[in-house]
C-alpha cells in the first residue's frame, strides 16, 4: 500500500490527540480511494471546520479547507461546475449534524454525485468539548456542565427522509468494513453518505470517564450490530445500539443532479440546431 | 409543453437593471451562478436559469443564500466565473464565506439589488443602505472592491468591469444596485465579442513540477496564478493564514505578510480599479457627488441648474470601494462645498469628508425610507449654498 502516493507526508504528524480515530478514517479512506481506480489528479476533497475540517491538509489531492459547516456547499459548486471531477466530502458532526445540516439534506434530496464522510465522534473535539447534537442526552460537556438535556438524533434516518440513495455507518473499532463501505461509496454514481463512528478519548472521553481509547472501542462495539443482525432485532432490543454496514442503496443515476441538468443542456442544443 | 424559440440576440434592448447584469455577466463570460430568490434581485435568479443552460453553463438554485455563496467560490476553483445575487438580509448570511473568498482569493461577483433595512425593512423599495456592510461586514481587516452603475446601460457595463476585475485580482467583487436601477427599464446597446474587453485569471503554466506548485506564490503582481481543480496540481487552500504553499501557518509573520499583500495587491492599482465621472468647471462653487440611483437626480439637477447660471457640477462615483480618496480630495480642493445625496442617514458622505480634510464643505441630503431624492431638494441646497 503506497500511502505515501496519497498523504502530503511532509504535514505529518498530524494535529490529532492520541487515541483519537480521525486518523483510522483517514487510513481506511486511502485505502478504500486506491482500491477504486478513480484519478487522484480528478479528485478534490473538501473539508468544514474541526478536528475532521483538518483531514484535507494531509490528503494528496486538490483540497479545500472551508467555513464551518459548509463543505456540502462548497462540493455541490465543484461538482456542478466540472461534473468530470470526484468530489469527496470530509466533515464532522458539529458541520453536519448543526451549523450545516441544511446542505446536507438538500445534498441527499437533490441526489448529486458527492461522497460525504461524516467523522461523528459526537463532541465538538477542536473547541473543547462542547456538545453537539449526536452527543448522548445525560451525558457531559463542557457546556453541559449538569448533564445534556439535549436528545441526540439518527443522521443516517435524517438523509434517509432526505431521499439520500447510498447510506451507511461504520466504525473505527471495525476497520475492516468501514473501509469497504467507503470503497462502495466512492464508487456509487450520485449522492452517498457514511456516518463514520470515531472515538475522542481527550475532549468527550475525559469528562465521560469513558476511559482510554481502547475502552471506548469497545463500548463503540458493544452499542453497534451489523446491520444484517439489526433486522432481526426487537423494537426493545434495538435501543440503544446503532446498525453497521450500507443502510440503503439505490442505484438511480438517471436521477443524478448534474446529469439530469446535462440532459436540459443538450434538449436546447438540439432546439437551437432547428 | 412549448419549447422556446431561439433568435440572435439583438444589439439594442429594452431592458432591466437585474437582466443587464445577467446579460453583462455573460458577456463577460459568466457561465456559473447558484443563490437564492430574493427580492429585489429573483430576476437576476431567473434570468441566469434562462440563459446559462443554453450556452452550456450551470444554473444552481441553493438551499440558502450562505450554500449559494460557498457554491460560487467552489464553481470558481473548479475553473469556472462565476456570479451569485441577492439583497441586503441575504448580503448579511453571505458575509462569512466573501471573507473566506477574500482570504483564499478566488474571483466571485457579489450582486445586492439594496432594499431599505434593517432586517426584513422594506423589499420593494429602494436604498443604498449596505454601503457600509459591503466595506466592514466582516470579520477582520479586509480590502473589497464595489462598483455601482445608475442606469441600466451602466448595469451592464459594470458588471463586465466587475467580472474582470475579480479575475485580474482574484479578489470577489461586489456590485451594489438598488431597488430602483434593478427594476428600472431603459434601452441599452449589446456589445459584440469583438466590442468586449474580457480579462481572464492567470493560471500556472504546466503541471509538470506540480509537487514545487505554490498556489499563493509571491510574483511582482502580488497576483498569484490560480489552478482550476482537476489540473494536476493538487494543492491545499484554507481560510487559516497561510503561507506560499497554501498550508497553514500560524506565525504572526505570515498573518502580517498576507494582509499586507491581500491589501497591496489592489491599492498598488487602484488606477485600475477605481472609475468615475464628472463634470467640473473651472469656476464651479459646488459639486453634486453621487453614485447608484441618487446620480441620476444629481446629474439631472445641475444640468438645470447650470442653464439658470448656477456654478454647480456633477461627480459620480462607479467604484465606491475602495474609495476615490485622491479624486475627492482634489475635487475639495477644486469646489467650496460638496453636496452628498445618499439613499440612506449618511454613509459613504463620511469617506467624503475624511477626503475633503475640511478644505470643502461637505453635506448630506438623505432619504432612507423608500422614497428617492427629488432634484427639487438638492437644487434648493445648490442655491442656499451658491
Amino acid at each position: 500500500m503506497d500511502f505515501e502516493k496519497y498523504l502530503r507526508i511532509d504535514k505529518l504528524p498530524h494535529i490529532w490527540c492520541p487515541g483519537c480515530g480521525h486518523g483510522t478514517i483517514l487510513n481506511l479512506f486511502i485505502r478504500a480511494f486506491a482500491e477504486s481506480g478513480l484519478d487522484q489528479d480528478k479528485t478534490v476533497v473538501i473539508s468544514g471546520i474541526g478536528c475532521s475540517g483538518r483531514a484535507t491538509g494531509y490528503l494528496n489531492f486538490d483540497t479545500l479547507h472551508t467555513t464551518h459547516g459548509r463543505a456540502i456547499a462548497f462540493a455541490a459548486g465543484v461538482k456542478m461546475a466540472n461534473p468530470g471531477l470526484n468530489v469527496v466530502v470530509m466533515t464532522g458532526d458539529g458541520d453536519g449534524s448543526a451549523i450545516g445540516g441544511n446542505h446536507l439534506i438538500h445534498a441527499a434530496r437533490r441526489n448529486i454525485d458527492l461522497t460525504v464522510i461524516l467523522f461523528n465522534n459526537q463532541i465538538y473535539g477542536m473547541t473543547g468539548g462542547q456538545f453537539s447534537p449526536m452527543t448522548p442526552t445525560g451525558d457531559q460537556a463542557t457546556t453541559a456542565p449538569y448533564g445534556n438535556i439535549d436528545q441526540n438524533f439518527d443522521l443516517a434516518k435524517l438523509v434517509e427522509g432526505a431521499g439520500g440513495g447510498f447510506i451507511a455507518r461504520g466504525a473505527t473499532h471495525d476497520p475492516r468494513q468501514l473501509k469497504k463501505i467507503y470503497l462502495a461509496a466512492l464508487k456509487h454514481k450520485g449522492f452517498s453518505f457514511v456516518e463514520s463512528f470515531s472515538q475522542c478519548p481527550v475532549s468527550y472521553g475525559r469528562q465521560n470517564k469513558a476511559g482510554d481509547a481502547v475502552e471506548m472501542l469497545k463500548k463503540q462495539q458493544e452499542d453497534t450490530v451489523s446491520f444484517k443482525k439489526w433486522q432481526e432485532l426487537s423494537f426493545e432490543e434495538k435501543q440503544g445500539k446503532y446498525p453497521l454496514g450500507i443502510l440503503k442503496e439505490v442505484e438511480n443515476p438517471e436521477s443524478e443532479y448534474t446529469e439530469s441538468y446535462q440532459k436540459i443542456i443538450k434538449k436546447l442544443k438540439k432546439e437551437e440546431a432547428f | 409543453m412549448k419549447t422556446k424559440i431561439f433568435k440572435p440576440k439583438k444589439s439594442a434592448v429594452l431592458t432591466q437593471g437585474n437582466q443587464a447584469v445577467v446579460e453583462g455577466a455573460l458577456a463577460a463570460g459568466v457561465e456559473f451562478f447558484a443563490g437564492y430568490p430574493i427580492t429585489p434581485a429573483s430576476e437576476i435568479a431567473e434570468g441566469f436559469a434562462r440563459e446559462l443552460p443554453q450556452i452550456g453553463g450551470k444554473f444552481l438554485q441553493m438551499e440558502d443564500e450562505i450554500a449559494g455563496m460557498a457554491a460560487v467560490i467552489g464553481a470558481s476553483l473548479a475553473g469556472k466565473k462565476a456570479i451569485t445575487a441577492t439583497s441586503g438580509p441575504g448580503f448579511a448570511l453571505k458575509q462569512e464565506n466573501l471573507g473566506f473568498a477574500t482570504m483564499i482569493e478566488v474571483p466571485v461577483v457579489v450582486v445586492n439589488v439594496q432594499r431599505v433595512g434593517p432586517s426584513t425593512g422594506l423589499p420593494t423599495a429602494p436604498s443604498q443602505g449596505d454601503v457600509m456592510q459591503t466595506r466592514w461586514g466582516r470579520n477582520g481587516d479586509q480590502e473589497i472592491i464595489a462598483l455601482a452603475p445608475s442606469s441600466v446601460a451602466e448595469s451592464y457595463e459594470l458588471t463586465i468591469k466587475a467580472v474582470n476585475l475579480s479575475e485580474k485580482f482574484r479578489q470577489p467583487v461586489v456590485l451594489l444596485l438598488d431597488e430602483v436601477i434593478g427594476h428600472l427599464r431603459e434601452k441599452i446597446h449589446l456589445k459584440s465579442k469583438e466590442e468586449i474587453e474580457i480579462y481572464n485569471r492567470k493560471k500556472p503554466e504546466s503541471n509538470q513540477n506540480s509537487d514545487q506548485f505554490l498556489p499563493y506564490q509571491l510574483t511582482d503582481d502580488l497576483i498569484p496564478p490560480m489552478a482550476d481543480y482537476g489540473s494536476g496540481f493538487k494543492y491545499h487552500t484554507s481560510g487559516l493564514f497561510h503561507d506560499q504553499s497554501g498550508f497553514p501557518d500560524g506565525k504572526k509573520e505570515t498573518a502580517k505578510f498576507m494582509q499586507d499583500r491581500l491589501h497591496n495587491k489592489l491599492h498598488n492599482n487602484l488606477d485600475q480599479i477605481i472609475f468615475y465621472e464628472k463634470n467640473i468647471r473651472s469656476d464651479d462653487n459646488a459639486a453634486v457627488l453621487s453614485y447608484g440611483s441618487a446620480a441620476r437626480a444629481a446629474i439631472s439637477t445641475v444640468n438645470t441648474a447650470r442653464k439658470d447660471n448656477l456654478k454647480a457640477g456633477w461627480f459620480k462615483l462607479q467604484t465606491i470601494w475602495p474609495f476615490a480618496e485622491e479624486a475627492v480630495a482634489e475635487l475639495a480642493a477644486q469646489v467650496d462645498t460638496i453636496i452628498v445625496p445618499e439613499l440612506n442617514q449618511g454613509q459613504l458622505i463620511r469617506e467624503v469628508k475624511k477626503a475633503a480634510a475640511g478644505r470643502a464643505k461637505v453635506i448630506g441630503i438623505n432619504s432612507y425610507a423608500g422614497d428617492l431624492i427629488r432634484p427639487e431638494e438638492i437644487r434648493a441646497l445648490l442655491e442656499e449654498v451658491l
